[in-house]
């Protein structure tokens, strides 16, 4: 086609035109982009590291290892294990990979605590990406949310690790924004009510029986 | 769903695989008393009579479009000519039969694609034959994406090629990553030839397939009701060609495929949205392609997480195989049908033993589950891994390692390394897990008992505990493409400060539909009765 060239965007590339080597340049850049908008395309990742498959020697470590770092921001999406499943495996024993998967692994098992702490030690490869540590919070609570109706503020605090006056100041705002409230002055925190703290909330189909199921009777019934 | 092989418009068509093809006007010319061919038999140079009136028949029937016929020559006359005559060689070379055919180049073409499917089915193809049938399947599709053919073609071969061009780029990537016993020949060769079964070629072919054929569009406009494709099985009455866009069709599960064979199983998934396998659709009319779909979509949620779909889909399948399979005693495709059967029950063994859910599946399927692998998921449950890791090992896909290696670099087999990855990875999964099985247990014993108790009848510390009852919600709750939870576990609880409280999972009897269904009943019994005349 001649003349204009329309722009396009990524998600629009990798929708139309995935398979093509061409795009690797666009798609690692693309990597980049997300970490320092703080945005996120599981899909354009993905099939950077199929490309990366293809043709190995082109594959960046440094940009595997932000969009891992990514991936572990969208738990409990599985996007972590999804990616794991496309490096090949000695260079998942390889640094900062066998890092990443360690983490990947505590989170994996709400091992929290000893989370935070590998975590610390290795901030060099978590502190490129921008609000890392807020979407590890995000997933933490998530966790506690669809488990406890009331926990301890200890558990609280080990999971997010944050603790004495910035915890309160958390917790103010859960209480003001989120529906939280606290018990036992300020040592029960009552998390809101969802379908999986209060199983009993769980919409029942139990005997429900559909309109065209009954319809079938009325020939029957005269 | 009702049996159907596929024959043009012949819903009641059964007997593809009966007595009469001795019969059949191909073999007229004294095939019963043909013998085996003597060993030095020249099969590639002379052309039996037999085979003559073959070609000269098919490609007779394929100008005239009776896909009947076709289906008959390619299922049936095609395995007993192979049976009789080329059990270990290769038929006739294209050149020889092609004076026969006109030379028609689409014949030809067609022709080596059969040619070449026995070859790789029944002999080993040398890495020139390899290369050779990759160019025919790009010639092929060529054709085909061009819009030059006007055929109509069994359902079933359209299948085959997009299954057998898969099944030849997995058997070159595992030929090519085994080169410690590679002749020099053979590795000069391979260092020439990046382009043959190239990952990157399979997958865009694929693509232009489904893209060529506008079966997207067609798929999104069914959804409306206008059913005009399925309606039809994809073929075209109306005198046209039914080959692009089933090949389109077929295409969508063979992305599915080639994804998970890479190990990107959301991408697999992604690609076969368009299907909706709950609905009757052209992939329930070959059985080969059914079997396909189902066994990678079910693999792929296997490896998400998303155990519900998993067991869901290998049920319904399972049945289907289980109600069906003496239909197909006498087909090609009947060892491959029990081979997929068998891997199936063991990824449902594997999916259960994660995901106890055992309403979901139908009584026979749960029969024949228990027979083979009661003791093994009662292992499984007990988080015996070595368990785990012999029926992924059995059931799982080929996995393949799509990039040549350097050939430059000391010569190692590399054709186990895709697979190894991908149980290494399940296997980390099944061991994050391991407290599940316990703690699923205990939970069913009571409704609430406190976390120190239970923590000490499971011989484990009051953190530990903690950390274990937040991996079971986090394992158990799957999270769907627009965000939302939904939790698969069939015990569930709720911990209130130190307590725990387990969810009442007493599952209420459907007395609606239970009485709906014998008052019908009834109702036919009292309607039957009516019409019996009495002498």
């Amino acid at each position: 086609m001649p003349g204009a060239q329309v722009p396009i965007t990524i998600e629009q590339l990798v929708a139309l035109n995935p398979y093509n080597p061409d795009i690797l340049p666009d798609l690692e850049n693309y990597v980049e982009e997300q970490v320092a908008t703080q945005t996120y395309s599981l899909d354009a990742n993905l099939c950077l590291l199929r490309l990366y498959q293809f043709q190995p020697a082109r594959l960046d470590v440094r940009i595997v290892a932000r969009m891992l770092v990514k991936a572990l921001m969208a738990l409990p999406a599985t996007d972590f294990n999804l990616c794991m499943f496309l490096i090949p495996e000695r260079l998942q024993m390889e640094e900062p990979f066998l890092t990443l998967a360690t983490l990947a692994h505590f989170l994996e098992t709400a091992h929290f605590r000893e989370f935070w702490d590998e975590a610390n030690r290795n901030r060099d490869i978590l502190e490129v990406v921008p609000g890392f540590e807020r979407a590890i919070q995000g997933y933490a609570i998530h966790v506690l949310s669809i488990t406890y109706q009331r926990l301890p503020r200890s558990i609280l605090a080990e999971a997010i690790n944050v603790e004495g006056l910035s915890l309160d100041k958390f917790l103010e705002y859960q209480v003001n924004n989120n529906g939280w409230t606290l018990e036992k002055g300020g040592q029960l925190v009552v998390l809101p009510a969802n379908e999986d703290n209060h199983p009993v909330l769980r919409k029942s189909s139990a005997d429900s029986i559909p309109l065209e199921h009954v319809a079938r009777l009325f020939p029957v019934l005269g | 769903m009702a049996y159907d092989a596929g024959g043009y418009g012949g819903r009641d068509y059964g007997g593809g695989y009966d007595d009469s093809y001795d019969d059949r006007p191909e073999f007229r010319d004294g095939f019963r008393d043909l013998q085996p061919p003597e060993p030095g038999f020249d099969s590639a140079n002379y052309v039996p009579d037999v085979v003559k009136t073959f070609v000269v028949y098919m490609y007779r029937h394929i100008r005239e479009k009776n896909v009947y016929e076709i289906h008959q020559m390619y299922e049936g006359s095609f395995q007993k000519l192979s049976e009789r005559l080329f059990k270990q060689s290769n038929w006739p070379a294209v050149e020889m039969i092609a004076p026969y055919v006109d030379n028609d180049h689409v014949f030809c073409l067609l022709y080596k694609e059969m040619w070449f499917r026995h070859l790789y089915a029944r002999l080993q193809p040398t890495i020139e034959q390899r290369c050779d049938s990759w160019d025919n399947y790009c010639n092929l599709f060529q054709v085909i994406l061009h819009g030059n053919v006007n055929m109509q073609l069994p359902n079933q071969w359209l299948w085959d090629m997009v299954d057998e061009f898969i099944y030849q780029f997995q058997s070159f990537c595992q030929y090519r990553a085994k080169l410690k016993q590679k002749t020099d020949h053979e590795l000069a060769f391979l260092r020439q030839i990046d382009e043959v079964w190239n990952v990157v070629g399979v997958l865009n072919y694929l693509q232009a397939l489904i893209e060529k054929s506008m079966i997207l569009q067609i798929l999104d406009d069914e959804k409306d009701g206008n059913l005009t494709f399925t309606a039809t099985d994809g073929y075209d009455y109306h005198g046209g060609t039914n080959v692009l866009k089933v090949l389109g069709y077929f295409s969508i599960v063979g992305l599915l495929r080639v994804h998970c064979l890479l190990g990107d199983y959301q991408s697999g998934l992604h690609a076969l949205l368009p299907i909706d396998i709950n609905q009757p659709g052209v992939f329930n009319t070959v059985i080969g392609c059914q079997i396909t779909t189902i066994y990678y979509y079910g693999f792929a949620n296997l490896m998400l997480r998303r155990y519900l779909d998993a067991i869901k889909s290998f049920n319904q399948v399972l049945l289907y195989i289980f109600k069906t399979k003496q239909y197909h005693q006498r087909s090609s495709q009947y060892d491959q049908i029990l081979k997929k059967n068998e891997q199936m029950y063991a990824l449902l063994a594997i999916s259960l033993s994660l995901c106890p859910h055992p309403k979901l599946v139908d009584e026979n399927v749960n029969n024949q589950l228990r027979e083979k692998y009661a003791e093994k998921m009662l292992r499984m449950q007990h988080s015996d891994e070595a368990m785990f890791d012999e029926l992924f090992s059995y059931a799982c896909p080929k996995f393949i390692t799509p990039a040549p290696p350097n050939y430059d670099e000391p010569l190692v087999n590399f054709n186990q390394d895709a697979y190894r990855l991908q149980l290494k990875l399940f296997l980390s999964e099944v061991r994050q897990q391991q407290l599940l099985s316990s703690i699923r247990s205990f939970l069913k014993l009571y409704t609430t008992i406190s976390i120190a108790k239970l923590a000490s009848f499971m011989d484990v510390d009051e953190p530990t505990l903690r950390v274990a009852l937040l991996t079971y919600k986090h394992k158990t709750h799957v999270i769907n493409n627009d965000g939302s939870v939904l939790s698969n576990a069939d015990v569930d609880f709720y911990v209130d400060d130190d307590m725990v409280h387990i969810a009442d999972t007493k599952t209420t009897k459907r007395f609606g539909d239970y009485f709906i269904r014998h008052i019908s009943k009834f109702d036919e019994i009292i309607n039957d009765l009516d019409r019996v005349q009495l002498e």
